[in-house]
């Protein structure tokens, strides 16, 4: 025979709890705020992780980027001496030769020229970043060919003057032609159009690591062979600025070292890195190693959910201390009640979970509301921010339960408390 | 023919106020009470007619001496079982009617047969004709708060019948109410008697031990008279009103 009726039980807890319900909502919101933190926390957390997650993915895992870079020391030698003069650094064609040739697992290169130039067409004038590169760009840098064809090796060696164009770059150039077969003038010479290329998760490609070329909004790209780039922009490109001419001499402003697999990205790093320091004088490069940022990128998001967890923690144990601290109140103010249930036949373990229930009541209560503040929380966030927001099932669950968990744990001992009254002394209290 | 309800042999409490200091509220008393007859126990106060009451109601183990309830050896008994046995056979009025405020009339009155598994929608039918028996048919959703005093203590007599008890404690059940509704309540009680209910009750007015049919007298932890006035009505079998207790 069951002693007692849950169903009965919960029942009478949710009707004491009603009885004061502005203390019970206060005592719930230690639990509702602790449990919503937690949730909404998590997931824009793991948001903002899963974004930078994807974007070094996108940049792949199994390459290595090495960029040039103006060494910061030479821009005040040039600027002492005078403005004419070229500015020269960077990865050279001999780097990447000498790259493939000894760097063991090494798969292949694909070589970048990077100008910054205008596009024109009829009246539209772009400025786009002109892209010198192999064909083989189109598989390491995520490229999706929407029409028409990539670079082939063909154009390569015949220094043809055609260009891909990405897709935003061609519906502004082009609003209302075929951009196929039409030739777009960059400097002072004319590419044919043969392709449309779109990249991979363009979605939100914004946030990129390692800034510099890549923290640009790759929309308006333009892909032209390397060899055609070398040959009609040469080495010395020029920048003006504010009256200025600043020229520098480039050979390649980045070099993708595609290894055979992630386990060698490792092994090649060091060595690539030994081999560039040997030839060049000043550190005018620099590395982006993907597989090593999203090794730190989960690291670090080790790191955020440990620090959240504590947090979490912390603010659900003060609302277990709220809820304890309402249910002593509660049994000191109904020392009577219970005086008269054990009178009536209720042993301690009826009180104990009569209690128990209470507090279970208030903080499970507390859990759902929490969990239902949690949920919509993130996606305001999402809605009015522009911020990715993730909200992972394990995170309610673990919220939820953890709530749970402490309705039970600090209800323990005002309801043991409430228990162990004598009968005689509960009836006797005023 | 008739029944012992209450035997108890040399029943002993001591309380331990201090270290050292010891109270000896009841020196070894002993006394039977017989089914049906209706006892008064009356005593100035620290006569220890209080802590008698508390043993007889099973909320106390005495220090030494024996109780038996109902044939039952309860002196010996732990917390557990006395709870059981006071759900089960015994059925409390206490002077300031200690109703459970945040519960109706209806499950006021149920609150016993709770705590022996029993679901109100299984018994509905035996606490509404309680309800209905201390008149209060009309009241079973209204709250204690929403009931005069002597409405209140119907409601906790109600509530003693429900576990069909061999005794009924009740103390000082007239002591908040004025002598009007305080009547009302004793002849509710002289009822209960006449239908064969054993009541114990402790008073310190000698009006209402006058119902009594005998009254025991506590002196200093010990019985200083025991008197029977008269006989049981029950016990001489002229039952007064009829009651539909156990219809």
């Amino acid at each position: 025979m069951l002693r007692f009726s849950l169903f009965r039980t919960i029942e009478l807890g949710v009707k004491s709890l009603l009885l004061h319900k502005m203390r019970s909502l206060l005592t719930m919101l230690g639990i509702i705020f602790g449990v919503c933190s937690v949730i909404a926390m998590l997931a824009i957390g793991e948001g903002a992780s899963y974004e930078a997650q994807e974007s070094i993915k996108k940049l792949g895992s199994n390459n290595i980027l090495i960029r040039s870079v103006k060494p910061p020391e030479d821009n005040k030698a040039n600027n002492s001496s005078g403005r004419s003069s070229a500015v020269e650094y960077g990865i050279t064609y001999e780097d990447a030769d000498r790259i493939l040739a000894t760097i063991p697992g090494v798969k292949r290169l694909v070589p970048m020229r990077i100008i910054r130039d205008n596009v024109r067409f009829n009246q539209s004038n772009l400025p786009s970043q002109i892209i010198g590169t192999y064909p083989i760009y189109a598989d390491i840098g995520g490229l999706d060919l929407v029409r028409g064809r990539f670079l082939s090796m063909n154009d390569e060696t015949h220094m043809e003057n055609i260009c891909v164009l990405t897709l935003s770059l061609a519906e502004n150039l082009f609003p209302y032609q075929d951009p196929l077969t039409t030739q777009v003038r960059i400097g002072a010479d004319y590419y044919r159009v043969v392709g449309i290329v779109r990249e991979k998760s363009t979605a939100k490609s914004r946030a990129q690591p390692g800034g510099g070329n890549e923290g640009q909004p790759l929309d308006f790209n333009v892909y032209i062979p390397l060899s055609t780039a070398r040959s009609r922009f040469g080495e010395t490109l020029f920048k003006r600025s504010a009256g200025s001419f600043e020229a520098e001499r480039v050979q390649l402003h980045q070099l993708t070292v595609e290894c055979q697999n992630e386990s060698l990205v490792e092994k090649a790093v060091p060595q690539i890195k030994q081999i560039l320091l040997r030839f060049h004088k000043k550190k005018d490069y620099e590395f982006i190693v993907p597989l090593q940022l999203l090794r730190q990128a989960e690291q670090t998001k080790r790191i955020f959910n440990i620090v959240l967890g504590s947090i979490a923690a912390i603010s659900l144990v003060v609302g277990g201390i709220g809820i304890m601290n309402i249910m002593l109140a509660t049994v000191t103010e109904r020392t009577r009640e219970i005086g008269i249930r054990r009178a009536l036949g209720a042993r301690k373990n009826d009180i104990i979970v009569q209690f128990l229930i209470e507090t279970v009541v208030l903080s499970v209560s507390g859990g759902l509301i929490g969990v239902l503040l949690g949920v919509v929380t993130p996606i305001m966030v999402s809605h009015f921010t522009d911020m990715k927001t993730v909200i992972t099932f394990w995170s309610l669950i673990i919220a939820f339960g953890i709530s749970a968990a402490i309705g039970v744990l600090f209800g323990i001992y005002p309801a043991s408390r409430a228990a162990n009254l004598h009968p005689i002394e509960a009836l006797r209290n005023e | 023919m008739s029944q012992t309800i209450i035997e108890i042999q040399n029943l002993e409490k001591v309380y331990a106020t201090g270290e050292e200091v010891k109270v000896r509220a009841l020196k070894g008393v002993s006394l039977k009470i017989e089914q049906g007859t209706y006892v008064a126990i009356m005593g100035s106060s620290g006569s220890g007619k209080s802590t008698m009451l508390n043993l007889l109601g099973c909320l106390d183990r005495p220090s030494s001496g024996s109780y038996f309830l109902g044939g039952e050896d309860v002196a010996t008994m732990n917390d557990d079982q006395l709870s059981i046995v006071r759900g089960k056979k015994i059925g409390f009025v206490f002077q300031s009617y200690n109703l459970i405020h945040q519960l109706t009339v209806i499950e006021n009155i149920h609150v016993p047969l709770f705590y022996q598994g029993i679901d109100l929608n299984d018994c509905r039918k035996k606490c509404e004709d309680l309800a209905k028996l201390v008149g209060l048919g009309e009241r079973m959703d209204h709250r204690p708060k929403q009931l005069s005093g002597g409405q209140q203590q119907r409601v906790a007599i109600a509530r003693s019948l429900v576990n069909d008890p061999i005794l009924l404690l009740a103390d000082e059940p007239t002591g908040n109410l004025d002598s009007k509704t305080g009547t009302e309540i004793l002849n509710l009680l002289d009822e209960l008697n006449a239908n064969g209910k054993t009541i114990v009750l402790v008073t310190h007015d000698d009006e209402v031990a006058e119902r009594a049919h005998r009254v025991i007298v506590m002196k200093d932890g010990l019985i200083d008279k025991d008197t029977t006035r008269k006989p049981s009505s029950f016990l001489t079998g002229q039952p007064g009103q009829k009651l539909p207790l156990h219809a």
